[in-house]
């Protein structure tokens, strides 16, 4: 049995337009298929990941144009309603930027720092990326 | 505008972080208005021009190679070249040898070369203005 992993994910939009996606939300959507049992905790900057309806444009270098941009609400809403992956971002970050709950993709979980030390004791592992 | 000479020096490794993205912005924007462009990659930046670099499908997302349309930065190297090109400007793209070769790097897209400090000093005293990217 998969022991259970919380990932908090701070790093925001690092190396998404090369890489079409975060590299972590990717890693642990790939992991879940391997048999994992990931929840995700989106804290500072990577709180924005959870905002409905962002996008980027294309980057485009002469005739070179990107077709496939990165787009973070679709993945953060692929890993809670396909792939069973709880997502949950903190209040107080989402405070601090302005964000209200009425922005973010329907199924993410708002949580306060302060309740972090008891959902950390339900995990096995506990990994900050 | 009159014509200008830019320097630049980046540091990141390809699909590492963010910066790389900006600095391709700035590099498309020069090379669209025909300056001449140098650039100097040193460490992981290295690699930017690197020829074996391949795409990949995406089965996370569920697409195949093409459908994923992945962005090699070798691709972006090479736009860039032709870009500054048409419009009358030219680029002198340096790959740090010594930093190539640590990373066993050492086949670059046509157009670019293999260079040293040295060449970023040189770029540095002839240009109109110098924009370094570090690694942070």
């Amino acid at each position: 049995m998969a022991k259970k992993s919380l990932n908090i994910v701070e790093s925001a939009y690092r190396a998404v337009m090369e890489e079409q996606d975060d590299t972590i939300l990717w890693l642990l959507a790939a992991m879940q298929a391997a048999g994992g049992a990931h929840t995700v905790v989106l804290r500072g900057n990577a709180v924005n990941y959870a905002i409905s309806g962002q996008g980027a444009p294309g980057l485009t270098i002469g005739e070179w144009k990107q077709t496939q941009v990165p787009r973070m609400d679709r993945d953060v809403s692929d890993l809670i309603h396909n792939r069973k992956i709880a997502v949950y971002v903190i209040e107080e970050d989402l405070a601090e930027r302005g964000i209200a709950g009425s922005d973010l993709v329907p199924g993410v979980t708002a949580v306060s720092r302060k309740r972090l030390p008891a959902l950390f004791a339900e995990y096995d592992l506990v990994s900050h990326w | 505008m009159a014509k200008k000479t830019l320097t630049f020096a980046l540091m990141d490794a390809p699909y590492e972080s963010a910066n790389l993205t900006t600095a391709f912005r700035i590099l498309d924007a020069a090379a669209r208005r025909g300056h001449d462009i140098n650039v100097f990659t040193y460490e992981g930046a290295a690699a930017l021009a690197f020829t074996r670099q391949a795409p990949h499908p995406n089965p996370v997302h569920g697409k195949n190679l093409a459908e994923e349309n992945h962005p090699t930065t070798k691709d972006q190297v090479s736009a860039l070249l032709v870009e500054a090109a048409k419009n009358g400007g030219k680029v002198d793209w340096v790959n740090c040898g010594m930093c190539v070769d640590e990373r066993g790097v050492n086949e670059f897209v046509p157009g670019t070369r293999r260079g040293s400090p040295a060449d970023f000093q040189a770029f540095a005293d002839s240009s109109d203005n110098v924009l370094v990217i570090p690694t942070k």
